[in-house]
């Protein structure tokens, strides 16, 4: 069974429906990029995924639990905030704008998941946390906190954050669109890393290189809707659809 | 060359002068023209200033001190705490929350804290007891005493306040950092607690600590209801002396010292929750 089953999402903020029926699976080990123009409902589906948006119509399973609800007896039951806290523990994110905690340490902000939210002690948390470092190339930023960090730091330290966890599925949302140029590569270097080493991760990316050398499959979302989906050297090297091809043509 | 030459001779003769500033010094004298005889006409002045260190520590002034302490400390207390309550409400998805808390603070913000304090001190002409019906029921007269309707007066009107700072508090963390703190498992409370709130107290604090020393002098209005802070203190003890400015003196100083201590907190305070 796919780590990921999404079948039929739809989602409307307002009257503008934003995904028009998405279905996706992901198998565990798998990276999935999601491509397409802005506004396709690329970042909104993620969110879904991660139920910090509740989808419309559809369903969504991660490992076989459905996403924002408990299945009992038949019927599927609306989760109340804090069970939908417990499903996230299993599901990492990282956002567009890092979003780190400005108020605690590097350290402390990988710390504070498996700490607040798993009740671990400290001591041992505190050595996986400073290893967390160690692999995203960070060791010696340990006390620093995020306003001391540029922005390629400062996501390495969010991937170290959500990895904490010891998620089985990363979500990623535009990890390098807020960067500087000459930062992306430290940031793309990480996630290739994380990649090799089997996590399961969907990318929402414009980093056409980085799709095409890191990605089993690419998605590519028009107007809140799958328009083709295979191989990156498929997708990106021999696109069928006319919306791909436009869409390639502007930015390869 | 001939131009260089010039050049450093202009330099080796011209002399730089310094922009003289004439009117600081001129309005600098003036100030301590000002000072200096405000000074002697208090030298001037029909006050036994030997006596303003006695009524300073006198046993009804000290008595009066700390009733003013514990009520200032208790109604800013309550009203933190009431404060935080409303402005969750306030913020909440429920919105029957939503109108109670905004009807809460039109209600307890408009009204001057006098009347309130004169509302609940007189409770007990028309409720003559206070009962939740088959749990308990006590007489009015008994429950209301000068410092429950103070407490009262000052706590409610200063939760309104209260709810209004945290709310703008709670509202200036960014949402993200509410998401990031789902997306590792956070459960809403833990987030408060953890993640917004820390945040938040960056701009809680300062006008928290503005209000906390409006509330120490606010506890005067007491006086009305002859509940024995600062005031009615320095009143009782001049009403057998006559000695009326060198009393409210001493009791003027004593609130000097007390704000004087909450701005040092309050400095503190923010030195902690600051930025990094």
């Amino acid at each position: 069974m796919a780590l990921v089953e999404a079948i039929g999402v739809r989602k409307s903020f307002g009257h503008t429906e934003v995904l028009k029926g998405i279905d996706l699976e992901v198998e565990r080990g798998e990276v999935v990029c999601l491509l397409g123009p802005s506004g396709a409902g690329k970042s909104t589906f993620l969110r879904c995924v991660n139920h910090l948006e509740t989808i419309d119509a559809g369903r969504i399973w991660v490992d076989g639990v459905p996403v924002g609800f408990r299945a009992a007896g038949g019927k599927l039951y609306e989760l109340r905030e804090r069970d939908a806290a417990h499903q996230r523990r299993d599901v990492g994110m990282v956002f567009q704008r890092f979003n780190l905690f400005p108020h605690r340490t590097a350290l402390e902000n990988i710390m504070e998941g498996p700490v607040q939210v798993l009740g671990r002690g400290r001591a041992e948390v505190r050595a996986e946390a400073l290893a967390l470092l160690e692999r995203v190339g960070l060791a010696e930023k340990a006390s620093a906190y995020p306003g001391q960090l540029s922005g390629g730091q400062q996501q390495r330290v969010a991937i170290a954050r959500a990895l904490a966890m010891k998620p089985k599925l990363m979500l990623f949302d535009e990890p390098t669109s807020a960067l500087d140029p000459e930062l992306v590569g430290e940031v793309l270097d990480v996630m290739t890393s994380l990649a090799r080493d089997g996590m399961t991760m969907i990318v929402v990316t414009h980093e056409i290189g980085f799709a095409r050398s890191v990605a089993d499959r690419v998605v590519f979302l028009v107007d809140g809707a799958v328009v083709e989906s295979g191989t990156p050297s498929d997708v990106l090297d021999n696109p069928q659809q006319p919306r791909t091809q436009q869409f390639l043509a502007k930015v390869l | 060359m001939a131009s260089d030459t010039a050049v450093n001779d202009v330099r080796e003769e011209l002399v730089v002068v310094p922009l003289r500033h004439p009117w600081r010094w001129f309005s600098g004298a003036l100030i301590l023209l000002v000072i200096a005889g405000l000074g002697w006409s208090m030298s001037e002045a029909q006050i036994q200033w030997e006596h303003v260190p006695g009524f300073f520590t006198h046993p009804v002034m000290l008595e009066g001190l700390l009733n003013t302490i514990v009520l200032a400390l208790a109604a800013q207390g309550g009203a933190i705490v009431l404060g935080v309550v409303v402005a969750l409400m306030r913020l909440s998805a429920n919105p029957v929350a939503r109108w109670f808390a905004v009807g809460y603070i039109w209600l307890f913000r408009g009204l001057p804290v006098l009347l309130q304090i004169l509302i609940w001190f007189n409770l007990a002409l028309v409720f003559q007891e206070i009962s939740i019906p088959m749990l308990f029921s006590v007489p009015t007269n008994v429950v209301m005493t000068a410092f429950v309707a103070a407490l009262l007066g000052l706590g409610l009107n200063e939760s309104a306040y209260m709810a209004e700072i945290v709310r703008a508090g709670l509202s200036s963390v960014d949402e993200g950092q509410t998401e990031a703190a789902k997306s590792i498992g956070m459960t809403p409370l833990t987030t408060l607690r953890r993640v917004v709130l820390p945040q938040a107290m960056r701009v809680i604090i300062p006008p928290t600590g503005n209000n906390f020393i409006n509330m120490i002098k606010g506890t005067s209005m007491a006086s009305v209801i002859a509940f024995l802070e600062l005031i009615h203190a320095a009143n009782n003890i001049s009403s057998r002396n006559l000695e009326i400015m060198e009393t409210l003196f001493a009791a003027a100083a004593w609130y000097l010292v007390m704000v004087s201590v909450a701005s040092i907190g309050q400095h503190y305070l923010e030195r902690a929750y600051g930025p990094r």
